[in-house]
């Protein structure tokens, strides 16, 4: 646990700024919350509309169990409450995205409680830099469609295709103090996500937005007023916010005025946010059970059902690579931080034991350092994700095989990964048809360790008179002669029995 | 509680519904009449007593996550006061 | 020999199956009924076309041999509140005026699939919303009884399913259907001297029926008989995946079941229903129906529904509050109509359409439904009303644990001039007053017809059943139907 230091300095004294975020993230689901069209991204317009999406006079609501089963999932997953009795409510205003009139959502009684997630500000330190910050609930609502202003000079155009998508609302309590700490919420909520598989966690797409409220306060005093600046939908972005919303405040207040609860919109191009034209009424949604609906009662079957399914959350996974695997720490975060590296490193980590007849912990540390040095390094350079990676897991794990039982040398397994890259040749082949496997031939490499000798007289008379530091020369030189490929270690040996 | 005609226009803001001046003060009386009658409810003892959740006991069933529905644009806007390039048109808003 | 258009839904049906006539001349007959009733104004839109069509479909297939619905042959007439693919559906409101559904309401589908067809849209009260069809965007209905003081004045059909009550008690039709959200079936068939049930909450699918309030509407028929009502339930009735308060239950067989022997039946009396100043009348007729259920073989004791008097300002709260959501799609953008000032933004759009679209009682509802959901209020009124709601639905449950159905009254009084009560809407709401309890607890109900009252028009009775027990509620009306012997029927003045 640690407390944040984060302040700002303001003309009357330092600052404290309190966050609490809420995240709308959209539900992984074929099709949508109350209706049976799909919820795929980028369709033509109003093509992935029911008529139940479209609010058609007598259209009824059916919730999809899907939906429900992922916001549960995600609930335990952050250790929360699950409200095995929950109600869907209406939230009545009038808007063009909002076919019904109301939203449904659920105030009353949503289907999770209180939870918790662990943020960790830096990955070198965990211990010292860990946080828990409380969820005071998650729910499930409908996404409303989208408008389009630029499409005519006097019109705007309505695409109901994401009307009645299915969003999980995950609403923190106010427990965060520094922009660092509202990014790393919004990150490692983003992975629990993926992981779960509850959201595709695409903030581009839109998948997830976060409504960040913020305020300032005096240190130990009380809670400041709250503005909330919506629809932020990247990390950057969020701690952009708070950082400009609280000095805004701060500027606010020290000239003598009132912050004023509002909603605000961030507008990246000039990084800034500013008031939205405030909706008349926009505070009197006039919430009441949707009486098309029951009360949504979860047996413990589906409970279990969704128990199970969990898999292995990023926590665990971290504490287990390091624990189990010995990595250290920074790198155990790095693997665990998004689900799709730490599928990739296990399926790495797995074939390596295989190859090698070893303990998965004794090849860790070596396939650890190759993914995260040298395949990230390469598709770094392609500009490559890692599902996009030329080179596959099994491929890796040959190639660490290879330098583990000194068929090659590490120089020369970089040379080999290279050629995978661009060939896609598999790493054994690559020796084998290249001549590239190491050697220990101690009369090949002496001859070899002789003439660098007798081609440096100079410099071996340097080294005999004190300036050893040339004792990596003679090592080079012998190593470019056998073009890299000679065993290192024997190497070492007789360039110094030769130096006698 | 009585309501003036300031919360008559309110609640019809509200309700999206435009009203004259005029109507509003009809309404005031009219709508006061029928909220003092349903006033009586107050006097009844309701202590210990859970609001009705389902009028008929009833489970709420669960659909199962299979897309059954859409690709049907042309029955969607069929009834469109103002419908374009597949959208449905309303004054401009600006946001 | 007696007219085609006299005939009961049973014996359009029998008499088709048995050759007796084709369908055709079945839906000839009343298509030239509705044509020639335009004074009634009981139907928006008429189609005898698609009644000839599903009559000759009936014909064909029975020509053919092939197996025949359960309403094959029989023509119907369908309450404007189910939205019927290709046939403007408009809840008798200006804001759907030209509303054109792309899709079949669940309830009206099946009632085709079963062979029935469609002689047209029957009038309303705007969005179910009114007790005596005045509401209506498209003229009030107009009852087919007169007094008979000589006068003509123009009496109430009901309502809100007006234009159901007064078609099928003037032979346009042989049965309707209609939606009961507070009496909305019983009280006009009381009017006309016609029956039609409210069956349990949940029985007919609400998918496809314009909302009015949603934990209240029900589909129901209404016809001549408690026979007919039965064949027609049971076609509307069963579980439909697309409505979750659909109840997920075999229909039974109610026609197949009837029975007006009510040995070992115990009847309540509800003595709240009774209160001073009630028409003498209808307490006489009270009585009657009393003596009806015992000569049945009932036993006969009294109850109490302590919280009835609070029924009336539950229901003015709970369906305002769900109307006021429900109609909150009806906007301007989607379908129906758009009032669009000039230089008008979106919020302006919506509040000129709405206020354009929407007639005053429908506003009336809106807005106190608004009033009791706004901030600060919700509790005092809405989360009240629900937990009163409670309170009424056990009375039943408790009056259930000594009787097997009540009898009461179906309305204060016989039908009233148009125009009558249309100045003061409490005045109006108070006609629902032996409605509205078994509406607000879900409860399978009844209107029969007992008689007529000293002005000659009809006056009825209402059965209550348990949930889930029609099979009872349509017994005892068969019983109180067999001894009423009610025959009378309006003079054609139209």
């Amino acid at each position: 646990m640690t407390e944040s230091t984060y302040r700002i300095q303001g003309a009357t004294g330092e600052w404290e700024v309190v966050i609490g975020l809420e995240v709308h993230a959209q539900v992984t689901s074929n099709a949508k919350l109350f209706s049976g069209a799909a919820t795929a991204f980028g369709a033509e317009p109003n093509t992935q509309v029911s008529l139940v999406d479209a609010a058609m006079p007598g259209m009824l609501p059916v919730p999809n169990r899907e939906c429900i089963r992922q916001a549960v999932r995600t609930g335990m997953a952050i250790d929360a409450q699950i409200n095995k009795w929950s109600r869907f409510d209406r939230k009545n205003y009038f808007y063009a995205d909002l076919p019904q009139g109301y939203q449904i959502s659920q105030l009353y009684h949503p289907i999770v409680g209180e939870g918790q997630i662990a943020i960790t500000l830096d990955e070198k330190n965990p211990e010292t830099s860990t946080k828990v910050i409380g969820v005071e609930r998650i729910h499930v609502e409908q996404d409303a469609g989208k408008l389009m202003h630029d499409q005519h000079p006097t019109s705007s155009y309505v695409d109901l295709n994401r009307s009645g998508v299915a969003l999980m609302e995950i609403v923190s309590k106010p427990d965060m103090r520094s922009p660092a700490e509202a990014g790393a919420y919004l990150s490692k909520l983003r992975t629990i996500l993926r992981y779960v598989g509850s959201c595709d966690g695409n903030m581009d797409q839109g998948s997830m937005r976060a409504d960040v409220n913020v305020s300032v306060r005096k240190p130990g005093e009380p809670f400041g007023t709250r503005t909330e600046t919506k629809n932020v939908n990247s990390v950057r972005f969020v701690m952009a916010v708070v950082e400009h919303e609280a000095s805004r405040q701060v500027d606010v207040l020290e000239a003598g005025g009132k912050v004023v609860q509002e909603t605000r919109l961030y507008d990246p191009d000039r990084n800034e946010t500013r008031s939205m034209r405030s909706k008349e009424d926009a505070h009197d949604y006039r919430y009441f059970p949707d009486p098309d609906l029951l009360p949504l009662e979860l047996d413990d079957a589906f409970l279990e059902d969704c128990r199970q399914s969990l898999p292995e959350l990023p926590d665990a996974k971290r504490a287990r690579y390091e624990g189990d695997l010995g990595l250290s720490a920074y790198n155990a975060a790095t693997l665990t931080a998004d689900a799709d590296t730490a599928r990739w490193f296990e399926a790495l980590l797995a074939e390596a034991a295989r190859i090698q007849k070893k303990g998965e912990s004794d090849v860790a540390k070596a396939s650890a350092n190759w993914l995260l040095s040298e395949l990230y390094g390469a598709l770094n350079r392609l500009g490559k994700s890692l599902e996009e990676s030329p080179v596959s897991a099994g491929e890796g794990a040959e190639l660490l095989a290879l330098v583990a039982d000194g068929t090659i040398s590490g120089t020369i397994a970089k040379q080999v990964f290279e050629i995978m890259l661009e060939t896609g040749d598999k790493p054994g082949r690559i020796v084998e048809e290249k001549g590239l496997k190491q050697t220990s031939d101690t009369g090949a490499i002496e001859a070899a360790v002789a003439k660098v000798l007798a081609d440096n007289a100079d410099k071996v008379e340097q080294y005999r008179g004190g300036k050893e530091a040339l004792f990596g020369f003679f090592v080079g030189q012998t190593m470019k002669a056998m073009q890299g490929k000679a065993n290192p270690q024997v190497v070492n040996e007789l360039v110094k029995k030769a130096l006698g | 509680m009585s309501i003036d005609l300031q919360t008559v226009k309110k609640i019809a803001s509200l309700s999206r519904i435009s009203v004259t001046d005029a109507e509003a003060e009809a309404m005031v009386p009219e709508l006061n009449n029928i909220l003092g009658w349903v006033e009586q409810l107050g006097e009844v003892d309701v202590t210990g007593v859970q609001p009705m959740t389902a009028v008929i006991p009833n489970h709420q069933r669960l659909r199962d996550d299979v897309v059954t529905d859409g690709n049907v644009r042309d029955k969607v806007l069929a009834n469109a006061p103002q419908a374009e390039h597949g959208f449905f048109a309303v004054p401009k808003v600006i946001e | 020999m007696t007219e085609l258009t006299d005939l009961t839904v049973a014996e359009i049906r029998d008499g088709f199956r048995a050759g007796d006539f084709s369908a055709r001349e079945v839906a000839e007959g009343f298509n030239a009924n509705v044509a020639a009733a335009k004074a009634l104004n009981a139907f928006i839109v008429e189609t005898p076309e698609k009644a000839l069509e599903a009559a000759d479909a009936a014909d064909r297939a029975k020509a053919a041999g092939e197996a025949l619905g359960a309403l094959a042959g029989v023509p119907i007439g369908m309450k404007d509140l189910f939205c019927t693919q290709g046939v403007q559906t408009t809840a008798a409101s200006h804001m759907l005026e030209g509303f054109v559904p792309t899709y079949e309401s669940t309830v009206s589908g099946k009632l085709w699939a079963a062979g029935a067809g469609m002689l047209g849209k029957l009038n309303l009260d705007q969005f179910a919303m009114g007790s005596s069809n005045e509401t209506s965007y498209y003229g009030n209905v107009i009852s087919p009884w007169r007094r008979n003081d000589g006068g003509n004045a123009a009496l109430a059909p009901g309502g809100s399913s007006g234009g159901s009550s007064s078609a099928i008690s003037a032979r346009l039709c042989p049965a309707a259907t209609g939606t009961d959200t507070g009496g909305s079936i019983r009280q006009p068939a009381a009017f006309t001297g016609i029956s039609g049930i409210k069956p349990t909450y949940g029985r007919c699918s609400r998918w496809g029926i314009v909302a009015f309030a949603s934990s209240l509407d029900q589909a129901g028929p209404m016809a001549r008989t408690v026979r007919d009502n039965a064949i027609l339930l049971e076609v509307m009735s069963g579980f439909d995946p697309k409505d979750s308060t659909s109840l997920d239950l075999p229909v039974p067989q109610w026609e197949a079941n009837l029975s007006s022997d009510l040995k070992g039946k115990t009847v309540g009396i509800p003595k709240e229903y009774r209160p001073d100043g009630l028409n003498a009348e209808i307490s006489a007729m009270w009585d009657r129906g009393i003596e009806w259920l015992k000569d049945a073989g009932a036993n006969v004791v009294e109850v109490s529904l302590p919280h009835t008097k609070y029924a009336l300002p539950t229901y003015y709260i709970i369906a305002p509050a769900e109307a006021s959501s429900n109609l909150a799609r009806y906007d301007g953008v989607r379908y129906g109509q758009r009032d669009l000032p000039d230089g008008a933004g979106l919020q302006d759009m919506y509040a000129a359409t709405r206020a354009a679209g929407f007639g005053p009682e429908v506003k009336r509802r809106i807005m106190i439904g608004t009033y009791v959901l706004s901030a600060g209020f919700y509790d005092a009124y809405y989360t009240q009303a629900q937990k009163v709601r409670a309170l009424i639905a056990r009375d039943f449950e408790l009056a259930f644990e000594k009787c097997d159905l009540l009898l009461t009254p179906t309305a204060p009084s016989a039908s009233f001039a148009l125009g009558e009560k249309q100045a003061d809407p409490l005045a109006m709401y108070l006609n629902d007053v032996f409605t509205v309890p078994a509406s607000l607890a879900g409860l399978p109900a009844m209107a029969v017809p007992g008689g007529l009252d000293a002005a000659g028009l009809p006056i009825g009775l209402q059965i209550i059943g348990k949930a889930l027990d029609e099979q009872t509620v349509l017994n005892a009306s068969l019983a109180i139907e067999e001894r009423a012997g009610f025959s009378a029927r309006p003079d054609k003045w139209w």
